[in-house]
């Protein structure tokens, strides 16, 4: 049951409902009627038919159904410990993807394992879709690298924190597997407000003029650190993508199942030479921005409070319980996964050690640099002269 | 040949022996680029190869990125030096970084070709100097070749890299010709190269100044004054050992650019050289390049570049100490 505030518009059943205003203090630009949202899975955990993207998970099977809830499950929980960890000082920041792990799950497994994936520094659920460890995420955090996986083992793209570049690298990488003759296809990752980035708009315009098979994903979260979507656009996002002459399509992005039929729609018109797809998933970030930001300075309660009611893991487990695909066994065993994962993750990050003195000259180049050469000998000389004075 | 021509000679030298080069910007396809320097590539290796980009810098460097990360080599083109900056970003936050981010698992090698420097009577935005914005910045590799036959052979390394390199382009030294042969063994891409010997004083410089530097060196000869002539070719990285060899014979450098002296590519030469030359040096190192303001309109832009006559007054200054 969705829960009305005070300026909410009235819910429906066949599409979704706008985010309410909560403790906004701009005009709010939202169009009048509600913008034609994907749905496949209300809040309470019904099914609902749909003409279009249907067939993209007509064949889901119980076991694939409830993989996809052990998916957000689990990422939810890594977020958590994420999150814990970074208060008690053992990270120095995390992004939290709260909410969002429909949109991240339901989008992740609709991609083949040839795909390209550009995430921003939010997209765990993503990672984790692709088999990048989890703990691999966070050394970034806690500052002993800046990213620490290799992007060609599971075909992920290392984290870009320049808001929006990523989807050029995206845009430039489908090109090439254009060239290429493959039919793989790529996706880029990025939120509302970096689709005011001009890189954004750019990425548009190359991908439409070389017809690249490329998907935008836009996780519509509705915040940018404290400033709502209407900061960013006054047209809903999908609609962008018509100006630059490709299909855009919103789905609600708290439902795995529309998520993962939408994108695989999408995926397919990219591998069948289509070109490229905006896909506006429209969600909720229900944490901060990062755990550097303070939610409460901007934003109500209240607000949050009814994006609860349309949470992504608790309507599947809705419908998962009514259809039978899943029993009290399968959710304690999940529980237990989920300690055994929290309880590696801690581990993993209490032992992560610091990186050696001579990293900061790793890898400046790839053909060398005499000056860094210069530069790291001075530095080795350097802090051997304590060692000499028989410190440490 | 001219020094255009030996890079549009090179370019199809790469794009013929690796079918991962190609070629990407604005006009630079049907049209063979506003200098021609890419003149005729894309009528013989194809649209797939040599592409004609929207108009939309940051997009060109973002994409030659994600191609780079495919595992083509790209070579793009900016415009003019003064359109550089829209790219600025792409370039300096993620071409420069992206290898080191990723533990070296991830290159881009990727070239930016950027025709640089004034003194062809342009209007504003056309005749800019930004090498040291780029030499700056950790990641990136920035060169300047002075003349065609360095041209032809620094582009072919520069493509071979496995760094991003950022290749300065001297654009009013397109049409000087030089002899350039096609089948010589290049000396190393980053050394610098010394042009004319001489015994009482080093000027030191790169792209369109080394031109003016040799005729610097050849109006003190005829005042009996024996200057020798460095041809930097690489900023960064910069070779330091050959000024400092130079330096350590003749006691006295002269720095000269088209761009602003204030923190430009002659202050770290003066800084470095200093320390590396202290008890050598007869005096201080000295910089000729432009002026801190901005460039000015084509009918000033002789005032504002180093001439024959700046260059010998800081010449004569050096001597003088």
């Amino acid at each position: 049951m969705t829960v009305e505030s005070t300026a909410a518009s009235k819910p429906r059943r066949s599409a979704g409902t706008k985010s309410t205003a909560g403790k906004r203090t701009t005009a709010k630009n939202a169009p009048s009627t509600d913008p034609e949202l994907v749905q496949l899975l209300t809040p309470e955990g019904e099914r609902l038919k749909n003409a279009e993207y249907d067939k993209y998970v007509a064949g889901i099977t119980p076991d694939e159904l409830r993989g996809l809830y052990r998916d957000m499950v689990l990422t939810r929980r890594f977020d958590a410990e994420a999150t814990s960890l970074q208060r008690q000082g053992e990270l120095g920041l995390w992004a939290s993807l709260l909410g969002q792990e429909a949109a991240q799950i339901g989008s992740g497994r609709a991609t083949r394992e040839d795909d390209y994936v550009f995430p921003t520094y939010r997209e765990h659920g993503v990672a984790w879709c692709r088999g990048v460890d989890p703990t691999n995420l966070l050394g970034m955090f806690r500052g002993v690298n800046n990213g620490g996986w290799d992007p060609n083992s599971n075909n992920f793209h290392l984290y870009t924190i320049v808001i929006g570049s990523q989807t050029l690298h995206a845009t430039g990488y489908a090109m090439g597997v254009a060239k290429d003759g493959a039919d793989s296809a790529v996706i880029a990752y990025f939120g509302d407000g970096a689709s005011s980035q001009g890189d954004v708009a750019e990425s548009f315009t190359f991908s439409a003029v070389y017809n690249a098979p490329v998907v935008f994903f836009c996780q519509n979260n509705q915040w940018a650190i404290s400033e709502p979507t209407e900061k960013q656009t006054r047209v809903p996002l999908y609609q962008r993508a018509q100006g630059y002459g490709f299909p855009g399509v919103r789905v609600d992005g708290n439902d795995v199942l529309a998520c993962l039929a939408v994108t695989k729609w999408a995926l397919e018109r990219a591998r069948s030479g289509e070109g490229p797809t905006l896909v506006e998933a429209y969600t909720y970030r229900m944490g901060a921005h990062t755990t550097s930001d303070d939610p409460t300075k901007y934003r109500a309660d209240e607000e949050r409070e009814a994006w609860e009611a349309k949470d992504p893991i608790l309507r599947l487990r809705r419908y998962l319980e009514a259809s039978n695909h899943a029993d009290e066994g399968f959710f304690a065993e999940l529980e237990a996964e989920s300690e055994t994962l929290g309880k590696r993750v801690r581990e993993a990050v209490r032992a992560m050690p610091d990186p050696d003195h001579f990293a900061i000259f790793e890898n400046a180049y790839a053909d060398g640099h005499a000056l860094v050469d210069e530069e790291r000998a001075q530095f080795a000389a350097y802090q051997a002269s304590f060692a000499d004075e028989g410190g440490h | 040949m001219a020094l255009a021509k030996a890079i549009n000679e090179s370019l199809r030298r790469a794009l013929d022996s690796d079918p991962k080069v190609l070629i990407m910007g604005e006009d630079v396809g049907k049209l063979g680029g506003v200098f021609r320097v890419t003149d005729g590539l894309q009528k013989d290796f194809g649209e797939s190869r040599v592409i004609d980009t929207p108009l939309a810098e940051s997009g060109i460097v973002g994409t030659a990125i994600g191609l780079a990360l495919r595992g083509y080599r790209p070579v793009v083109e900016i415009q003019f030096d003064g359109f550089v900056f829209p790219a600025y970003d792409q370039i300096v936050t993620q071409l420069a970084k992206m290898h080191a981010r990723s533990l070296g698992k991830v290159k881009l090698p990727v070239v930016v070709r950027i025709p640089y420097g004034g003194g062809i009577g342009a209007v504003e935005h056309h005749s800019e100097s930004p090498e040291a914005l780029f030499a700056h910045v950790a990641g990136l590799k920035v060169v300047s070749p002075s003349n065609a036959s360095d041209a032809y052979w620094m582009m072919q390394q520069a493509i071979q890299s496995d760094d991003p390199v950022i290749f300065f382009e001297p654009k009013r030294r397109y049409w000087d010709k030089a002899e350039v042969n096609t089948e010589a063994i290049p000396g190393p891409l980053h050394r610098a190269r010394v042009v004319r010997e001489g015994t009482d004083l080093t000027l030191v410089a790169y792209g369109p100044m080394v031109k003016l530097c040799q005729e610097v060196a050849n109006a003190a000869a005829e005042e009996g004054k024996s200057l020798e002539v460095l041809d930097l070719r690489s900023m960064s990285p910069m070779d330091f050992d050959s000024i400092q060899a130079s330096v350590e014979k003749t006691r006295r450098l002269v720095v000269v650019h088209e761009a602003p002296v204030f923190l430009g590519s002659g202050a770290e030469i003066a800084a470095r050289i200093t320390e590396r030359c202290f008890y050598h040096l007869e005096a201080p190192v000295l910089r000729v390049g432009g002026y801190h303001a901005p460039y000015p309109p084509a009918r000033l832009e002789d005032e504002y570049l180093p001439g024959l006559d700046r260059v010998l007054d800081a010449v004569d200054r050096a001597l003088a100490y």
